[in-house]
């Protein structure tokens, strides 16, 4: 029951939130985001303390006749990444706190409904309901987007749209491949994710590659890999901040976890027959988008490309489907979440105080605010995984889950530490570093919602580079748990 | 069955108003026989007795009371919404002319012989040529009676001349008859009952609007008054396809491979124009014309299928009634937005979202559904057809069908962007009586709730 609560909380929250009027829905939306936070608190205590307990199922039968359940629960893989989502979401709501929207009760009911969606996928135990939460997660974001997003927003959300719903599309064609091939046995078709693994092994490898790009399609432009990213630069970019947030902190991951959870235990022939193939491209991906990124002028945009960078690894990791390389995956998912909400964060501070976020018009903003200088360090280098900040343990597993797959790839996949170095440090030093330029002369001190953004997130980044342990065990056991899936 | 009596009488009864002067009371009248009607329906669920009606022309089982049921719930949306039109000149004839018109519709989803057909196709045809041409000093509605009617006379013929053919090889104008004569034949059967079947398949197709036979279709809508055309894209619709289906899943299921492949062009061609050429109109209207040839293939898609059981037949029940409900509401926006801007382009609908915003939600519902978003009815509609697809040999017409979804979302999606997005226009205030806001209401309700609980509609059969 437990579990269905946290599908359930925010889902109220949002409706509760459209009713309220002006500055007091962001405050309701807030509260209610820790509110589900310290849930899924409860849950995490609950999961350590009896994995097996009933509190952490749910399962009632949502259209009988076909075999859809509305079955949830909560392992060691979706438990991290609900608590992702919800450490997240009231760091995204607080960083708003800044910026005044046109009506805030939609906006923020937008996002708590997309929370709502969020935590469905993670949790979501049968086939069905995962894509109608994977379709829901798409409306709330294209609404954000679409109505408090920049200049050519009506063209560019329109194209994300239509590019995430054309990949979904073909998951669900996958997705009710595998489903007419289940329960040869028993003949109760069922949408399971157990019974789909067993329809999947079923087939044959011709089969089950076209399953395989059915379903990677989907995946991979969600998260996006090359050559499908074509929408994800100017959305991120045009996206209000939060929507930024929403998409690359939380949304990307949707690519990823699908990675993990619904795809390589379904095709594990095609996975040895066509993962060279993924993972070439998602390493392309990483070399293609960081060269990309070292030319940028707009920081927002930098991080976009840096975004395809890191997921391109993360994707490498996980195909290669070995223990280091999926757990590293995790781990780097965690990671990049938080710290991508955090560069994006600092972009906003930027615009918001400087009126631009071309790094040839900034410079020198340390002489005004060191105190940001150093939060925006501290989450630089937890983006280029320096030793002892977050991102470091899931790339340095990463990387060596891509060596045991193919030393030439991990040599290409090493690329994105330097190149990721690269494009980071100059940055950095072109903002905040230097001469001061004119634009940095009016740069106050944050706003006190900025900065305890910053300041949490700063947090994480070291305690958890410092001691990954309780995060790593639990991958390691999520990871082994999909493995004996795989082999 | 009693449902179709109500109905009859309620038509007389609307032209008897007239004399006897109780125009006032024939409003409410309508609605509460299409209630009495319904609950009739209602009542005859399951129960298999009297059944057969006018030695052996009807025939009303489970699943000609289910869709007559989803012509009934739409013809009550329809009535809220087409108020107004029964305010203007020659009332009762209006009146007269939907009533018929529905018991055509409900006639043809209980035949079960040919000459049944023919009748039920010409008494819903025949109204609704007149009711096209309803806005007499209107040249584009003239034009779209006349479009129609002489399409439609030309969809007859050939409906005839196929009847009469498959009669000169069967002897019999009974379906089941038919039926028994093809599984006797095993194969044996003369050519011209092939020719026959093709000539029937192609009278149905121009009635259901398929390309390459739905040249009628965009000028027609568009010219005909709104509701009209509301009228036109719902039941008319449902009722052919409920027509449609009892042919040739039950009748010519037997010499399916004769008919498959036709269809399945035709499904491809549909898809294909439908969309691109919907992609392009600046009226919506004209839109929602073509986006209903595109709807019409994923329908005739379950036909294709062709699946044993009641798996076909209770996807193409769900996709008319989640269309016919997504389309009510759809129309109900469009009718007030044009009614006050005076034209049905998409500029009309700019900076919707900001003056009504419940308009605006409603619509936003209505074309997520048409477009087959979760989690509305439209999803499950397509997810219906796709799992009833995925069996067959035609697995090229998903792919063809998923990608033609994703330009239908471009068009469907461009009302959604206008009406967030652009700059309102023009002083006109778009206002709505209080009927309509409570049939938004209520068929945004609709909507939501059968995507929530499909499976009271889905597993009605079973």
């Amino acid at each position: 029951m437990l579990v269905g609560l946290l599908i359930i909380v925010p889902l109220i929250a949002s409706l509760l939130v459209f009713f309220t009027k002006g500055n007091t829905s962001r405050t309701v939306a807030l509260g209610l985001s820790v509110v589900e936070f310290i849930l899924s608190l409860v849950v995490l205590f609950q999961f350590k303390h009896n994995p097996a307990s009933a509190d952490l199922m749910l399962n009632c039968p949502w259209v009988e006749s076909l075999g859809i359940h509305f079955a949830v629960s909560v392992d060691a893989l979706s438990l991290l990444m609900v608590l992702l989502t919800t450490f997240l979401v009231p760091l995204i709501i607080l960083s708003s706190f800044n910026t005044s929207y046109e009506k805030p009760n939609s906006f923020y009911g937008l996002i708590l409904l997309m929370q709502m969606a969020l935590v469905g996928v993670f949790t979501a135990n049968d086939g069905f309901l995962f894509y109608v939460f994977w379709e829901l997660a798409l409306i709330p974001i294209y609404f954000i987007c679409l109505l408090w997003g920049g200049e050519n927003r009506g063209r560019i959300t329109f194209k994300f749209f239509v590019y995430t719903l054309f990949g979904s599309l073909f998951m669900l064609v996958g997705l009710v491949y595998l489903y007419n091939h289940t329960g040869f046995e028993t003949g109760i078709k069922s949408w399971a994710v157990t019974d789909l693994y067993q329809a999947g092994k079923s087939l044959t490898l011709n089969q089950q590659s076209v399953v395989f790009w059915c379903i990677f399609l989907a995946f991979g432009i969600k998260m996006p890999i090359f050559p499908l990213h074509t929408w994800q630069p100017d959305t991120y970019v045009n996206a209000p901040t939060q929507g930024t947030m929403l998409l690359s902190g939380i949304m990307l991951k949707m690519g990823t976890f699908g990675l993990i959870k619904w795809l390589m235990p379904v095709t594990p022939l095609a996975l040895a027959e066509w993962g060279w193939l993924a993972i070439g491209l998602s390493v392309f991906g990483i070399f293609y988008a960081s060269c990309i990124a070292i030319v940028q002028k707009d920081f927002k945009r930098l991080i976009a490309y840096s975004s395809i960078a890191h997921v391109g690894l993360i994707a490498a990791g996980i195909l290669s489907a070995n223990q280091q390389g999926i757990q590293g995956a995790v781990m780097q998912m965690l990671a990049h979440g938080v710290n991508v909400v955090g560069l994006f964060l600092i972009a906003d501070i930027l615009m918001r105080h400087t009126g631009t976020r071309e790094m040839e018009k900034l410079g020198g903003i340390r002489n005004m605010n060191g105190n940001f200088a150093v939060l925006f360090l501290i989450v630089m280098l937890g983006s280029v995984a320096l030793p002892l900040t977050n991102g470091f343990v899931g790339e340095f597993l990463l990387i060596n889950g891509v060596y045991q797959y193919g030393a030439w790839v991990a040599a290409f996949a090493g690329l994105t530490v330097i190149l990721g170095a690269v494009y980071m440090l100059r940055s950095y030093q072109a903002i905040m570093l230097g001469e001061r330029k004119d634009s940095a002369i009016a740069f106050g001190s944050l706003a006190s919602t900025d900065k305890w953004v910053l300041y949490i997130i700063c947090f994480a980044i070291i305690a958890f580079g410092v001691y990954p342990k309780p995060l790593n065990d639990l991958a390691e056991e999520g990871t082994k748990a999909i493995l004996t899936y795989i082999k | 069955m009693k449902g179709l009596f109500i109905i009859s009488g309620l038509g007389v009864l609307a032209m008897l108003a007239e004399i006897f002067k109780f125009k006032k009371l024939l409003y409410p009248l309508v609605l509460i026989g299409i209630l009495a009607a319904y609950v009739t329906n209602f009542m005859e669920w399951n129960n298999n007795t009297n059944i057969e009606m006018f030695a052996n022309m009807m025939r009303f089982d489970n699943v000609a009371l289910a869709f007559s049921g989803v012509i009934l719930v739409t013809a009550f949306f329809w009535f809220i919404l087409a108020n107004d039109y029964f305010e203007q000149d020659h009332v009762t004839d209006h009146f007269a002319l939907v009533l018929f018109a529905l018991v055509g519709a409900i006639m043809l989803t209980g035949f079960s012989n040919m000459t049944t057909l023919f009748l039920g196709i010409e008494i819903l045809s025949i109204p609704m040529y007149v009711l096209a041409a309803s806005r007499k000093r209107d040249l584009a509605s003239n034009e779209a009676g006349f479009k129609y009617l002489i399409m439609g006379s030309f969809a007859s013929g050939f409906l005839l001349f196929g009847i009469a053919l498959i009669y000169g090889a069967t002897g019999s104008f009974d379906l089941m008859a038919i039926r028994s004569f093809i599984s006797h034949a095993q194969g044996d059967l003369p050519a011209f009952f092939y020719a026959g079947v093709l000539m029937v398949l192609v009278a149905m197709l121009f009635k259901v609007s398929a390309a390459p036979f739905h040249f009628w279709a965009p000028d027609v809508y568009e010219g005909s008054p709104t509701v009209i055309t509301a009228l036109m894209s719902t039941i008319v619709k449902t009722a052919a396809f409920a027509s449609f289906m009892r042919l040739f899943l039950v009748v010519f299921g037997g010499v399916n491979e004769s008919w498959s492949m036709v269809l399945a062009v035709v499904i491809a061609l549909s898809l294909v124009v439908s969309n691109i050429t919907a992609a392009t109109q600046q009226s919506v209207k004209r839109m929602l014309a073509y986006s209903s040839i595109s709807h019409a293939a994923f329908m005739l898609m379950a036909i294709l299928a062709n699946q044993r059981g009641m798996a076909s037949v209770s996807a193409i029940l769900y996709y008319s009634l989640a269309y016919s409900v997504g389309s009510i509401a759809a129309f109900t926006v469009l009718y007030n937005v044009s009614k006050a801007k005076d034209n049905a382009n998409i500029e009309a609908f700019n900076g919707l979202g900001k003056r009504h915003p419940f308009m605006a939600a409603c619509m936003v519902i209505a074309m997520l559904s048409l477009a087959g978003i979760p989690i509305t009815a439209g999803f499950f509609a397509k997810y219906f057809i796709f799992s009833v697809m995925i069996g067959t040999t035609f697995k090229w017409l998903i792919i063809l069908a998923i990608l033609t979804s994703a330009v239908g979302v471009y068009y469907y999606f461009k009302v959604i962007i206008a009406m967030y997005f652009k700059q309102e226009d023009g002083e006109q205030e778009v206002t709505m009586e209080t009927s309509h806001v409570l049939l938004l209401a209520l068929t945004t309700i609709f909507t939501l709730a059968l995507g929530i609980v499909p499976k009271y509609v889905i597993e009605i059969f079973s």
